[in-house]
């Protein structure tokens, strides 16, 4: 079946079978393999991309669910001059990474966060994060990025 | 995955016609089926996929005052809704923001999850259960492990709440699902207390009666505090005893009674 989508601002169209999912179709059909698969079942966020501005787990999601829907990857999210995000600059500052296989969607996961909710708390960030996990940084860092990223000071975020 | 043919129809019409093939299954937000497709425990020909039927997306108040969800809203349009505060409280603790995203009210209902959150608030509520056939009460709708009141090509189209003087819903997580190890509803009518519990028991969510008799007389976690819950229905698993469960069962009532007064 095709489908026609915009992904990262551009309209895309492409073959799918019905069992596709939305993952496959952006790091297989369309090279966008920013998008990690970790788990496949749904538990560990990596794969984390925004449909119509909502963070979904793009491997418990059809691509054929995803015709006529504006699709954002963690290749939309720097500038088109590669200017980084806010989210992404203050994982850069905070070392809000390790290993970085489950950054591309905790930034995803971070800056859905932002746009409801632009100033936080540490809570509430730890609660939206729930759907995202990291086997490196224990999260302080991340959570550190996070708090940052929304301006907000990160000297009382819990130290390990 | 085996390969399947997705359709999307517009319309309620459209989406039992679509049903009638009896290989055919409903997708709601999938966050249940997707996964389950993935490990080849369900082999449907067609999906049916209700996230275009757009008469059954949406949050209103009827003539009744009842709160009425139409059966493809996802579980963070019903978090953010103000009308019926426990109900979304509970929604918003379901999954992770992203599995909130996409799963919807109809599909967890028609999954029929025994240690799912919405069949508690949807017994514990006294909700019905609107199809394209019928109008169900949740007493008749929930009749056991994954086991509901749905006919073969039968979808929810709507789920109609009244809404109670009081309510809590009170979740004891499975720490590695997420999942109700044990969670109870607990509502408040002028005409009683009613208190649906779920991921405890073999026959799946259930109501208990004998704390909605004591709490309808007295409105206090003391007012259960004599009873016992009954052990033989209830599961034994590796996360948990029967006994624990029922332990739970009577510390979350207690506590969804507290939060509720």
């Amino acid at each position: 079946m095709k489908v026609s989508l915009t992904i990262n601002g551009a309209p895309v169209t492409a073959e799918v079978e019905g069992r596709t999912l939305l993952a496959t179709l952006l790091r297989e059909d369309l090279g966008l393999t920013g998008t990690h698969l970790g788990c496949d079942t749904s538990q560990c966020g990596a794969c984390m991309v925004h449909v119509d501005g909502l963070a979904v787990k793009s491997c418990t999601m059809l691509a054929a669910e995803a015709d006529g829907a504006d699709v954002t990857t963690i290749e939309g999210i720097a500038a088109p001059d590669g200017t980084l995000s806010p989210v992404q600059a203050a994982f850069k500052d905070y070392h809000g990474l390790q290993c970085g296989f489950c950054t591309p969607g905790m930034v995803m996961a971070a800056t859905a966060l932002l746009k409801e909710n632009p100033k936080p708390s540490e809570t509430e960030v730890r609660d939206y994060l729930e759907g995202n996990i990291c086997r490196c940084t224990g999260y302080h860092n991340i959570i550190k990025s996070i708090m940052a990223a929304s301006g907000q000071d990160v000297a009382p975020v819990a130290a390990e | 995955m085996y390969d399947f043919d997705v359709t999307r129809p517009a319309t309620i019409v459209e989406a039992v016609a679509a049903l009638a093939d009896e290989d055919a299954q409903a997708l709601g937000g999938g966050q249940t089926l997707i996964p389950t497709l993935k490990q080849r425990l369900a082999s449907p020909t067609v999906l049916v996929s209700l996230s275009k039927v757009s008469e059954m997306i949406g949050i209103c108040t009827d003539d009744q005052g009842r709160l009425c969800i139409g059966g493809a809203t996802t579980h963070s349009a019903v978090a953010r809704d103000a009308s019926y505060p426990a109900l979304s409280a509970m929604a918003s603790h379901i999954g992770d923001p992203a599995v909130r995203n996409r799963g919807t009210i109809g599909g967890s209902v028609a999954n029929n999850d025994p240690a799912a959150c919405y069949p508690a608030g949807v017994l514990g509520s006294g909700a019905t259960v609107t199809t394209n056939k019928r109008e169900i009460a949740a007493d008749d709708f929930f009749l056991g492990l994954f086991e509901t009141a749905l006919e073969e090509g039968e979808i929810i189209t709507e789920v109609k709440f009244p809404i109670p003087e009081a309510a809590n819903y009170q979740k004891f997580i499975q720490p590695a699902s997420r999942f109700a190890l044990v969670g109870v509803f607990v509502a408040k009518f002028a005409d009683g207390v009613r208190v649906a519990v779920t991921g405890a028991s073999e026959e799946g969510v259930h109501r208990w009666s004998a704390a909605e008799e004591a709490l309808t007389a007295d409105f206090t976690p003391e007012a259960i505090a004599e009873l016992t819950v009954p052990e033989d229905t209830l599961i034994t698993d590796t996360h948990a005893s029967s006994a624990y469960r029922a332990h739970l069962v009577k510390v979350m009532t207690g506590r969804a009674v507290k939060a509720a007064s």
